[in-house]
């Protein structure tokens, strides 16, 4: 599902000290990866590689079986639109959007997720409601202005946003690190419901070593780093 | 559509600092149009102040003071034209009629005319228009009087009124002559030129407002009793002299050989010019008034959109964290760009709509001052090409503005991507 081969990365170009240098990942279809990666491991690098914002100067990600690589950069955005559902650390929601529209805007920029929410249900809004519902977000919440939302609510809004349509690849980064200890266990698990009945694959990125026996596969980011220095 | 959608709630959601950028477009906008349409107004009553008239002739002073002087009546001629040069010119050949004016007398403040009857046969204004009664007629007395549309609704006259006639300018004046009282025969229809503000009286009872002179006439009308049926020359008397005429020509191609002659008439120092010209040359003048009025609503408007740009680009450092969010939905940079040109699209056709309706409104209620006052009658025709232009130079202007944080906010979303700098 993920697979990155002799990834080379530096920020300065091909001549740099490498930010990122990694000899194989592999991640499986479904699988749930807890990525523990402290400050300064180059997490954020990686994440902005597996989304396609950046592209490594060497080496290979491959996505879905898609080596991101060697698309465009729109075609790397449209990818990003069709098959990533991506979760922030905190303030993931559009102040002027309702948390239905929040949910059902990851459907706007991608016609495929359009066509997969609405497989089952017969409007956005529905799927969206729907989603919101088993995310554990009350109907009450789900017209109100998201800045009357609690920060648990909030992510709440993101992780539906990040599942809507059936993206193959979930990427969350830090999503529980503003959430009290009972929430953070509660959201994960719900988030894994969602993506379980599609298969998705998540990739959770997180200091918090607590959370990571919640996951299939631990991986170090630390532990990885340096893999592909040899080959530079 | 979904960009325009989030435009749209993204500028509801900032309402209060959006509106402003809109009021302040609306009321830029609102200037520059209206000081258009007043412009170009002013300038077309200006222009139509006199038409039909070839020449007009005076003393020798300044083309302007004497266009001033005989058809705005403002200032005051110091020379006249004697009587004997009027009759001699005014008999050449190609001369098709030749209105006599005297002037130098006021009524409450109003312009007080003595001419012949002929004068509302032949004076022409705006596209060729002929001077219309709306209640009377002309005088056929000496002591009767046809009063300017104006005059007449100001100071609240109507037919059959007796007026007195002061000697000399201004509102008030020592001396009256309160013995010689005019009958109003005649209410001319609203012109839109000085005429509307002027009292009209023959000749020959300007001559009968100033003492001596009347005592003159008197006797002419005593001793010539057999030739009294013969009007228009009981309507002038025996004058000494007039401020300044008007000349008509039979043809055009006669003004310049005309015009050259009264240039080196030998007789008295007279100067004849062509109105037309002579309005353009006046109106140059005022044009430096007209510019200054222009580059201030201009100045008004780049401070306006000075406004908007600021308010974008202070908003946008703001917003880097939801162009995140749009990245990582799968927002392409130029979503993002078309979003923010949008956004300052919306507020500058709003504001430039707004700013039209406000133009109209303030046309609406200052109309009826504007054509009491300044006599500029402006009329709330439709928005001409001109003005049309004008309004797309405006949005296209605003539009160029709002490119810039549309451009800052396409790089930001391209560098930052979705690592939120803030």
């Amino acid at each position: 599902m993920i697979d990155i081969d002799k990834l080379w990365f530096s920020w300065q170009g091909h001549t740099g000290q490498p930010t990122l240098s990694i000899d194989a990942l592999h991640i499986a279809k479904g699988e749930h990866l807890f990525l523990h990666g402290p400050s300064g491991s180059g997490k954020s690098t990686l994440l902005s590689l597996l989304a396609g914002i950046q592209t490594p100067q060497r080496g290979s990600i491959s996505l879905n079986g898609t080596a991101i690589e060697t698309l465009s950069a729109a075609q790397r955005d449209q990818f990003r639109a069709d098959h990533l559902g991506y979760i922030f650390q905190s303030f993931n929601l559009l102040p002027y959007l309702s948390p239905i529209e929040n949910v059902t805007l990851a459907c706007a920029f991608s016609k495929l997720r359009r066509q997969r929410a609405l497989a089952h249900q017969t409007s956005l809004n529905e799927v969206a409601h729907t989603l919101l519902t088993q995310l554990g977000l009350a109907p009450q919440f789900h017209q109100q202005p998201v800045n009357t939302l609690s920060i648990g609510q909030q992510q709440r809004v993101a992780a539906a946003r990040a599942v809507i349509g059936d993206p193959e690849i979930i990427i969350a980064d830090e999503p529980t690190s503003a959430l009290d200890e009972a929430n953070r266990q509660a959201f994960i698990e719900l988030l894994f419901a969602q993506t379980d009945k599609t298969g998705a694959t998540v990739v959770f990125v997180s200091h918090e070593q607590s959370l990571a026996p919640l996951f299939s596969k631990v991986v170090h980011l630390d532990e990885l780093q340096g893999g592909a220095d040899d080959l530079a | 559509m979904i960009l325009l959608k989030l435009a749209s709630k993204s500028l509801l959601n900032r309402r209060a600092s959006v509106l402003l950028s809109l009021l302040t477009i609306a009321i830029s906008v609102m200037l520059l149009l209206t000081i258009e349409r007043v412009r170009m107004q002013a300038k077309e009553s200006f222009a139509a102040t006199v038409s039909g008239t070839d020449l007009i002739v005076g003393a020798r002073t300044g083309d302007i003071q004497l266009l001033l002087a005989s058809v705005f009546r403002i200032g005051h001629m110091n020379n006249g034209v004697s009587w004997q040069s009027y009759q001699d010119i005014s008999s050449k050949k190609g001369i098709k009629w030749a209105l006599p004016l005297s002037l130098g007398d006021t009524h409450k403040g109003y312009a007080v005319l003595g001419t012949s009857g002929d004068y509302f046969h032949y004076f022409q204004f705006g596209k060729k228009q002929h001077l219309s009664f709306s209640a009377g007629g002309p005088f056929a007395q000496a002591n009767e009087v046809v009063l300017g549309a104006e005059v007449a609704k100001r100071l609240g006259y109507g037919l059959g009124d007796k007026i007195v006639v002061a000697h000399g300018m201004g509102k008030t004046s020592f001396h009256h002559h309160d013995d010689k009282p005019l009958v109003v025969v005649g209410i001319l229809a609203a012109t839109g030129t000085p005429v509307d503000k002027t009292l009209h009286v023959p000749l020959i009872a300007i001559a009968q407002l100033h003492g001596a002179e009347a005592v003159q006439v008197e006797h002419h009308e005593h001793s010539d009793h057999e030739q009294h049926h013969q009007e228009a020359d009981d309507l002038i008397g025996e004058p000494k002299q007039i401020s300044a005429f008007l000349l008509g020509f039979d043809s055009p191609l006669y003004t310049l050989q005309v015009r050259r002659n009264i240039n080196n008439y030998q007789a008295e120092p007279l100067m004849a010019i062509m109105p037309g010209v002579t309005l353009r040359e006046l109106w140059g003048m005022l044009a430096m008034v007209e510019k200054l009025l222009l580059l201030f609503s201009v100045v008004v408007l780049v401070v306006s959109l000075l406004g908007m740009l600021t308010t974008l680009l202070a908003n946008l450092s703001q917003r880097r964290r939801e162009l995140a969010i749009l990245r990582s939905v799968g927002a392409k940079p130029w979503h993002i760009f078309s979003l923010m040109s949008m956004e300052s699209l919306l507020i500058s056709l709003l504001g430039t709509t707004f700013g039209v309706a406000l133009c109209y409104l303030l046309l609406a209620l200052a109309q009826p001052q504007l054509q009491a006052q300044a006599g500029i009658n402006i009329g709330l025709q439709g928005i001409s090409r001109y003005e049309l232009m004008l309004i797309a130079v405006i949005m296209a202007a605003a539009w160029i503005v709002g490119l810039i944080p549309a451009v800052r906010a396409y790089f930001y979303s391209l560098h930052d991507g979705m690592s939120v700098k803030t």
